[in-house]
């Protein structure tokens, strides 16, 4: 392979080591189904707008809110101040709505899914159980409720394939659907939320979501409720040439407990693919919401060609007193990804957590990080970035800690780590501290460094290659981000960032 | 209307540029990089947190001299004195300029073709990427004077580049060149506040294992606006260390450039920047940019801010190692304390690597005086205001370390004594 003669094999490390792992082959999601599929034209103007706005049936005050997002994106130009080396991408050239036939009548019995779609879902790993009302069969809900419960809401390409456990969180109070379900059925929560926390305009890509996004999830927990179960949703782009363009609204009222997880993969191709996505969280008080991402987007080939371009604005807005939100996210895919996920802490006493892993390899370009806003009073919020580089990618954290005057006695806490593998990548810090009253205190730590000759000889005197010594000492390196995951999350978050590395010893 | 007034302040400013003698092809060269750039808005992203206005405005903003009832710096020292009035050369106030083992000229008396013409303007615009520094461009082009200085051997005297703020309105402009030969070692101090307005611009060539040391205090005129840039190249076994010393300044702004070049070479700058806005603004601003372009190359960032009543520090640093710079040990630390409520700093210190052999780091931390160490001085019978000043001069040392020779580490701690006593409560 190409690296193995581009990276310089450094002493120790034997070179049919380093080409074993690189042969093991890295992404497991690559593949593509084969299913009829129907799209809107290419290209986005108000007419695709519309064409989507109607494809989901929605009320008219929605479409106009779609339109609006999609003229002050006409206005705005592409930012360009991430250090990204983005290819041009071409807007009219995209899908901007793509259903499976089969997903144009609901199925009513596993006979008549398309044994396609049942078979994406086996194959990406979904339990049995969930495969089938993934599969959007009705009257599922009820099989073995035995068993450690997620709900999951799975989005293909541009729709909502199904939602599971909807009757038990109902029993709860929770509402859990698709994002298009919600503006049928509850349109006053949709119209009150939606755009609250990320307004149409807020930036060029949460615009053009705002236009043309066309399903994604929709979460309310009422006051003093904890959700009985984790929930999740799984994104699946498989359509080529297809913009995915989500929209995720979470609502936590007053004192209530939610835990989301997030995972998305896509078929290996060779044209880059575009996702933009928004998610908005508004946290009332004494509520808390932890969201957890293992975002494995394809990553591009070893050379850089194809991947998913992952443009994504999340927020979470703390509104309430003593509001909690925490985020969570292992990096691993994408070819380019733009992402910050950040918290307003409003309320007083409000705290946000951010824990990141962030592992790019290959031709793999990173630009992450968050905000931290700290309007309210005695508000509390850490920052733990770990960023991992290899191959020829490029990782930068981007942050900003901003402490207004009316935030007194609060507490930023930040921790951002680099660590570089092979002499062709780089690993960047750029965060931003904004302190304007003084009770408050603000630390920034980071460190830029390689992987630690001592410790891989320890691991390596102890009788493991190369590649186990590197994957352990990384994940030594995450651990405390690797922590903040819910259980199953961890170990496949793991698992992902010893794979992730595949090929990058040298 | 005329077709002036239609003009906005940075074309009135750009529109009247004249590029003095001397240094002909370098200022048209200046004057052609600067009308490319543009000067700065609030917009960019490296005026984020400065408002360029005043230093685009056509004419300086009047400012006030200041009488300075303290004794004047470095009058100890023994020292080759050199006076700028408003940004222009003092003879009677001067020294002699004849020194062994270095030649110095004036920028006015240059010419086009001489030593320096090699290097004037050269290291300012190897400062211009990544990132441009537009008023640098526009001190090249028609900076009217400065010293040329070339260093041979090693100099114990200090030169002393001493400026006196006389006229409300005067808009002082200097540019430096100072080369250092193999092996030379010099001692630059400067101080004093320029001018109601100043720009000025210092480029060091540091040759293999030459030394330079550098210690600036920038008077304590609370209303003057001063912009410096060094832009600073650093070859194999060099030594580069600076160290500035603000207090007072409506608006400072000191970008410091320096390019690692040559193996095993180090860079060091450091500052200490105290301000109160009790009856004056005060806007300080460290704008740094060191890159490793070279192995097992050292640098240290230090900053150190103490502010009140509503004064602003900012601090910009960034450490960028190029693919190569093996080795490289790279640390950056900026802290403030804040001693009241109003204050403000506002800090994006960077780093930007692509070697993985290195050690880098950057810390930056906010807050108010710690209220433990506080209680135990006070516990021990020092009255408030006295701890307080020792906490802050502790809290300073870091910065103050940075200057290697002990004479002028006194000096400035003698200053910054002066500065607490003046500034209490």
């Amino acid at each position: 392979m190409a690296e193995v003669d581009q990276v310089e094999v450094r002493e120790g490390v034997d070179r049919e080591t380093v080409e074993a792992v690189q042969n093991m082959g890295a992404y497991k999601y690559g593949w593509n189904t084969e299913i009829e599929m129907e799209y809107a034209p290419k290209g986005v103007n108000e007419d695709i707008v519309r064409l989507i706005s109607g494809k989901n049936d929605e009320p008219d005050w929605m479409t106009e809110w779609r339109l609006q997002g999609f003229a002050r994106w006409q206005d705005m130009t592409m930012p360009d101040w991430a250090l990204l080396n983005v290819p041009g991408i071409d807007f009219q050239d995209i899908y901007y709505y793509a259903r499976p036939k089969s997903m144009e009548v609901k199925p009513k019995s596993l006979d008549e899914v398309d044994p396609k779609l049942l078979a994406t879902y086996e194959k990406l790993g979904i339990p049995l159980k969930e495969q089938m009302v993934l599969a959007g069969v009705e009257g599922a809900e009820d099989y073995d409720p035995n068993e450690r419960q997620v709900a999951v809401d799975a989005v293909f390409d541009s729709v909502s394939v199904g939602t599971t456990f909807k009757a038990k969180l109902a029993e709860a109070g929770v509402i859990f659907c698709s994002i298009s379900e919600a503006i049928q059925d509850h349109p006053e929560l949709v119209k009150k939320y939606l755009g609250s926390v990320v307004p149409q305009a807020d930036n060029y890509f949460a615009a053009l979501n705002s236009a043309v996004f066309s399903d994604g999830s929709f979460v309310y927990v009422p006051p003093g409720v904890r959700c009985p179960m984790e929930l999740s949703t799984y994104f699946r782009i498989n359509a080529e040439n297809t913009g995915q363009f989500e929209r995720t609204l979470i609502i936590a009222d007053k004192g209530s407990y939610v835990s989301y997880l997030e995972g998305c993969t896509a078929p290996q191709r060779d044209t880059a693919q575009l996702h933009a996505a928004v998610v908005e969280i508004i946290v009332e008080e004494d509520a808390e919401v932890k969201y957890s991402t293992v975002q494995n987007w394809y990553p591009g080939d070893e050379n850089g060609k194809g991947g998913i371009y992952n443009f994504v604005t999340k927020r979470a807005d703390c509104r309430g007193d003593r509001a909690k939100v925490m985020w969570t996210q292992v990096e691993t895919g994408s070819a380019i990804t733009w992402k910050y996920p950040s918290c307003i802490l409003r309320g007083n006493e409000s705290q946000g957590e951010f824990y990141s892993i962030a592992i790019a390899n290959n031709y793999q370009q990173a630009d992450t990080g968050t905000k931290m806003i700290h309007l309210g009073k005695d508000t509390r919020s850490r920052i733990v970035s770990k960023g991992i580089s290899a191959g020829h990618a490029q990782n930068t954290y981007r942050g900003l800690v901003s402490m207004h005057p009316k935030a007194k006695e609060s507490r930023n806490y930040t921790q951002c780590d680099s660590l570089l593998i092979g002499d062709q990548c780089g690993a960047h810090t750029v965060p931003y501290i904004e302190v304007k009253n003084n009770s408050s205190r603000v630390e920034h730590e980071a460190t830029t460094s390689k992987v630690d000759d001592d410790q891989l000889f320890y691991c390596r005197a102890r009788g493991m290659d190369e590649e186990e010594a590197v994957a352990l000492v990384v994940n030594g390196f995450c651990r405390e981000v690797l922590q903040a995951l819910p259980m199953e999350f961890a170990m496949e978050a793991q698992a992902l960032v010893a794979i992730s590395l595949e090929g990058s010893v040298g | 209307m005329s077709a002036v007034e239609k003009m906005t302040p940075a074309e009135a400013r750009l529109a009247r540029v004249t590029l003095p003698e001397g240094m002909g092809p370098q200022r048209r060269a200046a004057l052609d990089r600067l009308v490319a750039m543009g000067l700065p808005g609030r917009r960019d992203e490296y005026w984020r947190w400065t408002n360029p206005t005043d230093l685009i405005a056509p004419e300086p903003v009047p400012a006030a001299p200041f009488a300075d009832d303290e004794p004047a710096l470095f009058d100890d020292v023994e020292r080759l004195k050199i006076v700028f009035r408003d940004g222009v050369f003092d003879a009677e106030a001067s020294d002699d300029l004849a020194l062994s083992g270095i030649e110095i000229s004036r920028l006015s008396e240059a010419g086009d073709v001489n030593w320096a013409s090699s290097l004037y303007g050269t290291l300012e615009t190897a400062g211009q990427t990544p990132v441009e520094r537009p008023f640098a461009a526009l001190n090249t082009a028609s900076a009217e004077d400065g010293l040329l200085i070339r260093v041979t051997g090693k100099i114990e005297t200090p030169v002393n580049l001493i400026y006196i703020h006389e006229s409300e309105s005067s808009d002082a402009i200097l540019h430096h060149v100072v080369k250092l030969e193999e092996g030379a070692e010099i001692t630059v101090l400067e101080n004093g506040p320029a001018g109601a307005r100043a720009n000025i611009v210092m480029e060091v060539d540091v040759a293999k294992t030459a030394r330079f040391h550098h210690i600036r205090v920038q008077g304590r005129d609370h209303e003057r606006r001063m912009l410096t840039g060094i832009f600073a190249r650093i070859n194999e076994g060099a030594l580069f260390k600076s160290f500035t010393l603000s207090s007072n300044g409506a608006l400072t702004r000191n970008e410091c450039v320096l390019d690692i070049v040559g193996d095993d070479a180090n860079a060091h700058v450091a500052g200490a920047a105290l301000g109160d806005g009790k009856s004056q603004p005060f806007h300080h601003d460290d704008t740094i940019f060191i890159t490793h372009g070279a192995e097992r190359g050292e640098s240290r960032q230090v900053f150190k801010k103490v502010l009140k009543n509503g004064a602003q520090g900012i601090f910009q640093g960034k450490i960028l190692v190029k693919p190569g710079a093996q080795k490289t040990d790279g640390y950056q630390i900026s802290q403030a304390l804040l001693l009241d409520e109003d204050s403000q700093f506002l800090a994006k210190p960077e780093l930007e690597i692509y070697a993985d052999d290195v050690q880098c780091s950057h810390g930056s931390t906010t807050g108010a005086i710690d209220e433990t160490a506080l209680f135990y001085l006070r516990s021990r019978g020092i009255p408030t205001e006295e701890a307080t000043a020792l906490l802050v001069l502790s809290f300073l040392a870091d910065a103050i370390e940075e200057i290697e020779q002990e004479r002028f580490r006194d000096e400035i701690v003698i200053r910054l004594e002066g500065w607490l006593a003046r500034h209490r409560g």
